[in-house]
């Protein structure tokens, strides 16, 4: 009997997987939107429906907690992060040849350095030294390098096979991450994430009024994004053929729009037959 | 006596006059900048508005803001390829319920204006162009500027704002992705029942906030 059931245990963990497997693959069908870019949309899914419960219980309330904080300690908190990040953004400005950004970021750590008190105050931006926002991932896009497939990072968020390995890279080079002393290293991390959270609240709150599918909303949203970040706020505006699609018969006669809604009819009976697969 | 008085409505007429044809004849620029300002002063004054009165906001934008924007354009563009599937009348309904969508959520962010900077950045276009971006900066101490652009068409009498992009993320096409997938799923009146039910539920919420 026993060695019956040992015999069984690993024919049950395979059928497990398998069923797995199986439901997973189901979900796949019912769920993926077909998105070129989002090949991992299943997995990404989940992941985005754990951020989502981390954001919800831990994360977000932390960082309420931390809002209650005046004005000017959060200021000081993320002009002292700020000043550390400069040095890497003008690294990369270097890298994508923007020799006027870089020495810009370079002249902003010196002065915030010194004068700025470690970076407690961001003089170098009344002084018109502007803060940028790079990073190795822009870098890779501005030498060319493709986003690749979207990924949704866990606690992280949205992502993409090139600016996950962009941000390898970041984590190499971020003075806070690879700060020797183990607890600094931990509160200061912990410290920059909760500061980055809490600037987005109330941000929040519109996308999930906003958004009809909230996690193809943030996914549009991050591609949007970063495209306008490798382009540094004006990324070329293509030519937009689903637009032009839509257009294309706007001025329509009567005859048209009747053949119009012949389609319409015919549509949710294929659409329905496609959600019961 | 009558010469006077016709002497001063020939005046009030051709100041009649040249104010329409500033009217029309507005850059689309100074369309944003003074729809801009003339909101913010507004919110500066507004107690409600800045304590979180979404009811208050969504009235401002309505009165305000609304007559600016070419909701038929923003919707098709939101749409996409699948809005030639669609009738007249669900034409009408998909707007409709866009328009109250896009009105109910983005009014909110008025009611978490503080004394922010808006800067006008120059505008880069010919006299002859019939599609431009405006863009705009906002400013706050202590935070990144944000960028914010504004799309417009003319048409006819004037400049419509037809997109709107925030640090670089448009607010309509950004619906694309998800109104492709209800499309698929229900059909141009599977969209239309979502974008209700969406709607009926900010309703709520927002009562019950109240």
């Amino acid at each position: 009997m026993k060695n019956n059931k040992s015999k069984l245990q690993p024919w049950a963990l395979v059928r497990g997987v398998a069923t797995v497997a199986l439901g997973l693959g189901l979900t796949a069908c019912a769920a993926t939107g077909g998105h070129p870019k989002d090949p991992l949309e299943p997995l990404n899914r989940a992941t985005f429906q754990f951020n989502e419960q981390a954001d919800r219980f831990v994360i977000r309330p932390v960082a309420q907690v931390y809002d209650y904080a005046p004005l000017p300690v959060k200021t000081l908190v993320g002009n002292f992060f700020g000043n550390l990040g400069d040095i890497w953004i003008g690294v990369n400005n270097l890298l994508q040849g923007k020799m006027f950004e870089a020495l810009s970021d370079g002249g902003r750590v010196l002065v915030n350095s010194t004068v700025g008190l470690l970076g407690a105050f961001d003089i170098a931006t009344e002084l018109g030294l502007e803060k940028h926002d790079e990073d190795l991932g822009q870098t890779l896009g501005v030498w060319g390098v493709g986003e690749g497939p979207f990924l949704v990072l866990p606690i992280l968020g949205s992502s993409n096979f090139r600016d996950t390995l962009g941000l390898v890279g970041d984590i190499y080079a971020d003075p806070v991450i690879q700060h020797k002393e183990v607890a600094t290293r931990n509160s200061a991390t912990g410290l920059r994430l909760i500061h980055k959270r809490s600037v987005l609240l109330g941000a929040d709150t519109t996308a999930e009024q906003a958004a009809l599918d909230k996690y193809s909303y943030m996914r549009s949203f991050y591609m949007q994004y970063r495209l306008n970040q490798v382009y540094d706020g004006s990324p070329p505006r293509v030519k937009d053929f689903d637009d032009e699609d839509a257009r294309a018969d706007e001025p329509a006669g009567p005859a048209i729009a009747a053949a119009n809604a012949d389609a319409v009819t015919t549509l949710p009976n294929l659409a329905t037959k496609e959600s019961q697969e | 006596m009558t010469k006077t008085l016709s002497l001063l409505a020939a005046l009030a007429l051709s100041l009649g006059v040249q104010f329409a044809a500033f009217a029309n004849n507005i850059a689309p620029d100074a369309l944003v900048k003074g729809v801009t300002d003339d909101v913010i002063a507004i919110v500066r004054q507004d107690k409600a508005i800045q304590s979180g009165d979404t009811r208050k906001a969504v009235e401002l934008v309505e009165t305000k803001v609304l007559p600016y924007f070419d909701f038929a354009h923003m919707t098709r563009l939101a749409v996409g390829k699948d809005w030639r599937q669609a009738s007249p009348e669900q034409k009408t309904a998909l707007t409709q319920e866009f328009k109250t969508l896009l009105v109910r959520t983005y009014s909110n962010a008025l009611t978490q204006y503080r004394n922010q900077v808006i800067d006008f950045k120059p505008l880069k276009a010919k006299p002859e162009d019939s599609d431009v971006i405006v863009r705009t900066e906002v400013r706050q101490a202590g935070a990144k500027p944000v960028q914010i652009d504004y799309a417009l068409d003319r048409q006819g009498d004037g400049w419509k704002v037809y997109d709107v992009m925030v640090a670089g993320v448009s607010l309509v096409t950004n619906y694309r992705d998800s109104f492709g997938q209800e499309v698929r799923a229900g059909g141009i009146d599977g969209l239309i029942k979502s974008l209700k039910d969406k709607n009926k539920q900010l309703e709520t919420t927002v009562q019950a906030k109240k």
